[in-house]
């Protein structure tokens, strides 16, 4: 588990990110999570694991290899998620101004170590 | 999906639309069928109501013996489907929802629009007292009368 918590805190360090969870892809649920308040962390996690599932299902029937980054995003921030080991997945919940770069490149070296 | 009163009929639909649930049950503590979707038999309705409501009072029941509060829901994960049982409170009493579904949702997006389905249903109840409870001698006919209206037949 302190594999866990050392990812959330890599990413919830970087500016910008409104909080960071580790979920169970598959079931859609949380794991272990780092959140401000106002964000609902069992509603990320069940659309971001159902999303990312999606898009792996997608890429496959493409013959593409699975997302190894997802970021999605709207007009008050983005989403963004790393799969993991394990069916796992490494989740941030950033505000528009974030340093993305930032994130994507803690949140990609996190997600491996998952576990 | 067929419902035995309209104001049960939007929230339902929603959720199934965002759900993917196959099959879902909603139903009053005591087993007595309020909407299904799925279902091709009144039986197998009638079955699956009286094993959840069933459960649910089981539950219920070692909650207490364990001192604690009633638990949330039940879930019960299948290699090829996974099955809910959760009992909320509505304006109409305590009802129980079994929702059975499978790899192409999760559990954590039925859980979540269930939650907003319960939200939806407490809006949309109206607010004049529920029916009287049904009585013996009245049973088999309310029972006749709801399987028609939950199959159309």
């Amino acid at each position: 588990m302190s594999a866990t918590r050392t990812a959330l805190d890599r990413v919830t360090r970087v500016p910008g990110v409104r909080g960071a969870l580790v979920i169970a892809a598959a079931d859609g649920l949380v794991v272990a999570e780092q959140l401000m308040d106002g964000v609902d962390g069992r509603a990320a996690a069940a659309l971001t694991g159902s999303l990312v599932g999606r898009l792996a299902r997608t890429a496959e029937s493409a013959g593409l290899r699975p997302p190894a980054f997802v970021h999605l995003r709207g007009d008050a921030g983005s989403v963004l998620a790393a799969p993991g080991p394990d069916d796992l997945v490494l989740v941030a919940v950033v505000s528009p101004d974030a340093n993305l770069g930032l994130a994507r490149l803690e949140m990609i070296e996190a997600a491996e170590r998952l576990i | 999906m067929r419902a035995l009163e309209p104001w049960v009929v939007q929230p339902l639909e929603s959720f199934l639309a965002e759900s993917a649930a196959r099959l879902t049950l909603l139903m009053t503590s005591s087993g007595q069928v309020v909407a299904q979707h799925g279902f091709s038999r009144s039986l197998d309705v009638m079955t699956a109501a009286a094993l959840g409501a069933g459960i649910v009072a089981s539950t219920d029941e070692l909650a207490r013996l364990m001192g604690g509060a009633t638990f949330e829901a039940l879930v019960h994960h299948g290699q090829r489907q996974s099955c809910m049982l959760a009992a909320f409170s509505t304006p109409r009493g305590r009802w129980i929802g079994l929702v059975v579904f499978g790899p192409e949702t999760s559990v954590g997006i039925v859980r979540l629009f269930f939650e907003q389905m319960i939200q939806q249903l407490a809006a949309a109840a109206p607010r004049e007292q529920p029916a009287a409870p049904m009585l013996a001698e009245n049973f088999e006919t309310e029972l006749d009368s709801s399987l028609k209206a939950l199959f159309g037949r």
